[in-house]
């Protein structure tokens, strides 16, 4: 136990160290791998496997058939409409919330806390309720209804629409693009603005070379965090686009319990996948620390 | 910090200020509308017919939504409890040492937190049916979904979310703390019971509680692997919804949102706390 | 280095700290390389280096939070090389200090004995003890965020001391206080540990901090231990460029041996230097500016005149207790430090003047250790 210090030894002393860590973490790790990760590797297997004539899987026979499914006209709209929708959320996101974080940035701490509890409640709570909320407003005769009528505007007749859709994604995944743009927005050295400003840019030339450069890494991560639940969403199209108007997460839920295609579903759920973990290693490739 | 750049002024100051409150009002007038429903005597949803309990005293007379809610609590309590020793475990490995295939692991423990909702849930179908058919096959044993199949996949997601919450704890206490007590005749184990345990404790609280409200509004996931018998809330609620809105959904959807309001107050609270007293 | 120590009766005294042959590697850098060096039971001992030169790494070592890679590390003759830090007798005072933020005063300070397994009123007792020592006595109820920088550092110290450690280590105890708060600390510090008899080793980067607390200081720079003495030998009679130019301010002029007792500067200038090296080795003088006088070019005492030089004063500034002139020999600026007083003359910019200096305050150092 005491014996003069070796390369030998510290070299043992440093394995000892790493097999405490490896031991900590292996509960998780083997939890993990069994539970998460073997899961996705079938999925990833099956998207190869060929679907037999009595909705079955055979997995003798390797085939992209379910991919190359993926170019026919029904799968692509829906693919395509999935991505517009997507991309419209994400884009209807930034717009509201990048005012909003910059607004937030510049309250006092005491204030800026309140405001963000505030933004933290929807971020976590109920998912499904609150989209609920949205059809018992847009229903027939419902009081957003009655409102646009009241005022001339007519009936409101959006439930079951893909602006439905649109809103009650931004409804849910708001709080996704604020918290991350407001942590870089606020991080921010507001001393570089004041700079700008002393060497003579306007407002908006500021605005355009510095605060927003510096805010990107918030837009990004923003962005993914909104674009990538958009994209899969499930609950959303369900409640409030009345599953009339097919998304990619209800394609992916019809094939799996409805159509008993599942080599489709699982590979439309691996793209899904590989866009994820494309646009999340792109964001980390560009220096973005956590999510 | 530099004062006069946070200084908003005249125009954009009041432009800023308006775009939050509309913000604010977007995010609560729906909740709070809902809420108002709730209590309203009138069968129609979204139309105020006068106060009335009676939508939450179906809730509480119904059968199927109570034994929804049991199975809820079941699989949230079970699920809490395992993914916060695990997350806690895997957060202490992360953050405090270096072992081999901590890279990989660190994004194993990421991807659940990004994953969509219907992947993940579509995947643990996939697990469990393969898991089903060669179970009846080698041991000739019929291990159908159920609460455990629930909790097992409500488990892989939420360590996830617990060793996020517990880690960021955990960076933000210094190792030297550890070191002093060892320092001060602390075994290993001694410095991490009176030392690093009642420093990191909020953050477990914190991100138990999170994983309880994670387990209790999990719709998508909970959907495709429960079995007869395990339909948790969310998923009575959501089949309900998608036959129509009815009062009784209002009011079932005002508690499970209370419930869930009321829980990410206290984790907020909790990570936001000092280090507890163990004594 | 290495020298035998004694007792008073002259036998041979075990070392409170015994270092030989250390090295310490992160990986592909040394961090500590072939460090030797005793530390002598009761003795204020500095480790002094800018940051990163290792003195942390080696005080990190006697307490057991880093295991050396190589070599021997004793405390009072038991090898501890191995040995994790609760298992030594040493307790360490923290950068920053390192209290329990969820503790009170009082369960910081009887932290170590209750982990000891002392019983729990007994604990309380010498921890009371000890903070009144430090003159914290009201302060036990307290959380550390509810004191003073100053006050923080007493519980530092308290916590550590009250374990009767046989060494006691402090990492940097006074870089986060300010500087009246730190002269005050300064005195304290010594006075207790005169009061104590233990063994003090701190590691500081502040050369003024080191020259006026410890009995003894070892210079340390890029891992290696460069020289252990008393603030007069390291300020007198470094060891190279580097001590030279880290311990308070020097003029260093490049030159090479002559013979044993005159060196040669770059301008071809004999000057008087008795030196150990042989002729014709590359050699820097080391001229404090407070040892050399200035004058007319023609004032120059005939004893000084074999350590003398002529230069045109560039720069003077006025410290009030002292002129400091900025003279350009030849070929450098040098730097000279005067006593003001009412009848000491000024020698303006631009002026000729000589400087001379007594031959025994000049040293010659090898030519090495450069960058500091």
């Amino acid at each position: 136990m005491t014996a003069v210090a070796t390369p030998k030894f510290e070299a043992a002393n440093e394995r000892k160290k790493s097999r405490r860590g490896f031991f900590l973490a292996l509960p998780a790790y083997v939890y993990l791998s069994l539970f998460f990760a073997l899961p996705l590797l079938s999925v990833v297997v099956y998207s190869f496997a060929k679907r037999t004539s009595t909705g079955g899987v055979a997995l003798e026979e390797w085939n992209i058939d379910s991919y190359t499914k993926l170019g026919e006209p029904i799968v692509r709209d829906i693919l395509l409409r999935s991505f517009t929708l997507a991309i419209i959320t994400t884009v209807i996101c930034l717009v509201l919330a990048y005012p909003f974080s910059y607004f937030l940035a510049t309250r006092k701490a005491s204030t800026r806390n309140i405001m963000l509890v505030f933004v933290m409640i929807p971020f976590w709570s109920n998912f499904l309720v609150r989209n609920y909320a949205w059809r018992v407003l847009l229903g027939n005769d419902g009081p957003v209804s009655r409102v646009t009528e009241g005022v001339g505007l007519g009936e409101t007749t959006i439930l079951f629409t893909p602006t439905a859709i649109v809103l009650g994604l931004v409804y849910g995944f708001l709080p996704f693009m604020i918290l991350p743009l407001y942590a870089a927005v606020e991080r921010m050295d507001w001393s570089l603005i004041e700079a700008s400003r002393d060497l003579g840019a306007t407002g908006m030339q500021t605005f355009r070379k510095i605060t927003f450069p510096l805010s990107l890494p918030g837009v990004i991560a923003g962005s993914i965090l909104v674009f990538i639940p958009s994209l899969g969403a499930y609950v959303t199209p369900q409640i409030l686009g009345g599953g009339k108007k097919t998304m990619l997460g209800s394609y992916i839920v019809t094939q799996f319990l409805t159509a008993r295609n599942w080599p489709v579903g699982a590979a439309v759920s691996t793209v899904l996948m590989v866009v994820m973990l494309g646009a999340t290693m792109l964001y980390f490739r560009k220096g973005g620390r956590t999510l | 910090m530099a004062g006069n750049a946070k200084q908003l002024k005249g125009n954009t100051r009041w432009a800023l200020g308006l775009n939050a409150t509309l913000v604010y009002v977007f995010f609560y007038a729906p909740i709070a509308l809902l809420i108002l429903f709730s209590f309203s005597d009138d069968p129609l949803v979204g139309r105020w017919g006068g106060f009335t309990l009676d939508w939450y005293r179906a809730f509480g007379e119904n059968e199927e939504v109570q034994s929804a809610l049991g199975v809820s609590i079941r699989v949230a309590i079970m699920s809490t409890v395992v993914s916060v020793v695990l997350g806690t475990m895997a957060a202490l490995a992360l953050e405090r040492y270096r072992f081999r295939g901590n890279k990989f692991f660190d994004a194993l423990l990421y991807l659940p937190v990004i994953i969509p909702d219907v992947t993940m849930a579509v995947m643990m179908l996939l697990f469990f049916t393969i898991a089903r058919n060669a179970a009846s096959t080698i041991f000739g044993v019929d291990v159908s979904k159920g609460v455990w199949s629930v909790t097992v996949s409500h488990i892989a997601f939420s360590i996830s979310f617990v060793s996020i919450v517990v880690r960021a704890r955990i960076a933000g206490m210094s190792e030297k703390l550890e070191e002093a007590a060892q320092d001060l005749y602390a075994s290993r184990w001694q410095a991490f019971r009176y030392v690093t345990l009642p420093l990191i404790l909020p953050g477990i609280i914190g991100g138990g509680l999170l994983a309880l409200t994670l387990s209790l509004d999990d719709v998508v996931i909970t959907q495709f692997v429960a079995g007869p018998g395990s339909t948790t809330l969310p998923v009575y609620v959501f089949g309900l919804i998608r036959r129509g809105v009815s009062p009784l959904i209002n009011a079932v959807s005002v508690v499970m949102l209370a419930a869930s309001v009321l829980l990410v107050l206290l984790s907020l609270v909790a990570q936001r706390a000092r280090g507890g007293d163990v004594t | 280095m290495g020298e035998e120590m004694h007792d008073q009766a002259g036998g041979p005294m075990t070392a409170a700290v015994d270092i030989q042959g250390v090295t310490k590697r992160f990986g592909d850098v040394v961090a500590v390389d072939n460090v030797d060096l005793e530390i002598a039971d009761g003795e204020f001992f500095a480790m002094l280096g800018p940051s990163g030169c290792g003195k942390t790494t080696t005080l990190r070592m006697i307490a057991g939070l880093e295991f050396p890679t190589e070599g021997s590390l004793k405390i009072f003759g038991e090898e501890v090389g191995t040995l994790p830090p609760n298992l030594r007798p040493v307790n360490t005072v923290f950068q920053n200090y390192a209290l329990f933020p969820h503790m009170n005063v009082l369960d910081n300070v009887s932290f170590g004995l209750r982990m000891q397994g002392k019983d729990k009123r007994e604990s309380a007792h010498a921890a009371q003890e000890m903070l009144e020592l430090v003159q914290l006595g009201g302060m036990a109820k307290r959380k550390p965020d509810q004191l003073s920088g100053g006050q923080q550092q007493r519980v530092a110290l308290a916590r550590a001391l009250v374990n009767k450690p046989k060494v006691l280590l402090l990492d940097e105890p006074l870089g986060a206080l300010d500087l009246k708060l730190r002269q005050d600390m300064q005195n304290e510090l010594k006075s207790l540990q005169r009061e104590l008899g233990v063994s003090f080793v701190f590691v500081t980067h502040d050369q003024e901090e080191a020259l006026t607390m410890s009995d003894r200081i070892a210079v340390m720079h890029d891992g290696k231990l460069l020289q252990v003495g008393t603030a007069e030998e390291l300020y007198d009679q470094p060891v190279n460029r580097f001590v030279a130019d880290f311990i308070g301010q020097t003029n260093l002029i490049d030159a090479t041996v002559f013979d044993a007792d005159m060196i040669v500067l770059a301008n071809g200038t004999k000057i008087r230097a008795p030196n150990p090296y042989p002729a014709g080795d590359k050699v820097a003088m080391s001229l404090r500016p407070e040892s050399i006088s200035i004058g007319h070019v023609d004032e120059v005492p005939e004893e000084f005149r074999a350590t003398s030089l002529t230069g045109t004063v560039s720069d003077v500034i006025y410290l009030g207790h002292s002129h400091v002139y900025t003279v350009n020999v030849d070929w450098m600026p040098l730097e000279v430090r005067t006593n003001a007083t009412p009848t000491s003359i000024k020698h303006e910019p631009g002026s000729e003047v000589a400087i001379w200096w007594d031959r025994r305050s000049d040293w010659v150092v090898p030519d090495e250790g450069h960058g500091a």
